[in-house]
């Protein structure tokens, strides 16, 4: 939580600095962006080459366990799809783009950023801010409405870092494991659609 | 788009073959830093980008629809699988 706001403080240090028009043109050079992403995206794969989670829920909960990111992709597009019916002027790949961040927002931005532009990327980092937010505040809700698997499914990929506590308390200790696993595997997917996406 | 895949499976390789090693538990600070430094580029762009500026209110709306969409679809999906499969 607290990291989010640092990470929307720079963001919003960064629009400022621009908005006040003294940002030498050499920040503005897209090549240093792209170096760190490449580098960001390096970092994110040692993350989940060096994570030892991922077959701990395999092993206590089976192959079942699965169906839990595949249902979070599966709404996640399908949902998308229809209320990109009601967004004029967003093609259904801009828009499935965005939602395939499943709440990475830093990642998914900035990769819609470098493919697509900044107008596209700052709807990704809205959108994907709002469905951790989401996560944060209305835990207990989605848990009423829709089981104990409703808030691991709406976190998308943050439920192995900053929606676990919410999870953890909300849906009980027996779904860490599921949290961290479905997080693992949401993580890793993000860059694969959201370049797929980007590509039709 | 090739590149994202490499550097991708470059890090996987890298973190299963140094997963032992104490260095890689620096790896989540080192990613913290790089996406702080990312999101102020981000900033920079968009701030510099008038069509960006100029329809902040419709690109917040677009946005929230966009969530709600997914986050709505994610829930009934999981939903149903709740009670199909635990």
């Amino acid at each position: 939580m607290k990291q989010s706001f640092v990470y929307l403080l720079l963001f919003v240090i960064g629009v400022t600095v621009a908005l006040s028009g003294i940002v030498p043109e050499v920040l503005l050079n897209k090549n240093i962006a792209t170096w760190v992403l490449y580098t960001l995206l390096f970092l994110v794969g040692i993350q989940i080459g060096a994570g030892k989670n991922l077959f701990t829920a395999l092993k206590r909960f089976g192959w079942k366990v699965l169906m839990i990111p595949l249902a979070t992709t599966v709404g996640t597009f399908a949902g998308v799809a229809l209320l990109s019916l009601i967004i004029p002027g967003r093609s259904l790949t801009d828009c499935l783009s965005v939602g395939a961040g499943f709440a990475y927002y830093s990642l998914s931005s900035i990769l819609i950023t470098e493919f697509r532009g900044a107008e596209l990327g700052t709807v990704a980092l809205l959108a994907n801010i709002m469905r951790e937010f989401s996560v944060l505040i209305l835990a207990p809700w989605m848990v009423k409405h829709f089981g104990k698997l409703g808030p691991i499914s709406a976190g998308g990929a943050t439920t192995m870092d900053t929606t676990l506590p919410v999870i953890t308390k909300y849906a009980g200790p027996e779904f860490v494991v599921i949290a961290l696993f479905h997080g693992m595997i949401i993580d890793f997917t993000v860059p694969l659609w959201v370049s797929l996406f980007l590509s039709l | 788009m090739i590149y994202i895949l490499l550097c991708l499976a470059a890090g996987i390789a890298v973190g299963y073959l140094a997963r032992k090693r104490t260095a890689v538990k620096y790896t989540g600070s080192l990613l913290s830093v790089t996406i702080m430094l990312l999101l102020f580029f981000l900033g920079l762009s968009v701030g510099s980008n008038e069509q960006v500026v100029q329809n902040f209110t419709a690109i917040g709306l677009d946005a929230f629809l966009i969530t709600v969409g997914g986050t709505l679809g994610s829930l009934f999906c999981a939903k149903w699988v709740h009670k199909k499969f635990f």
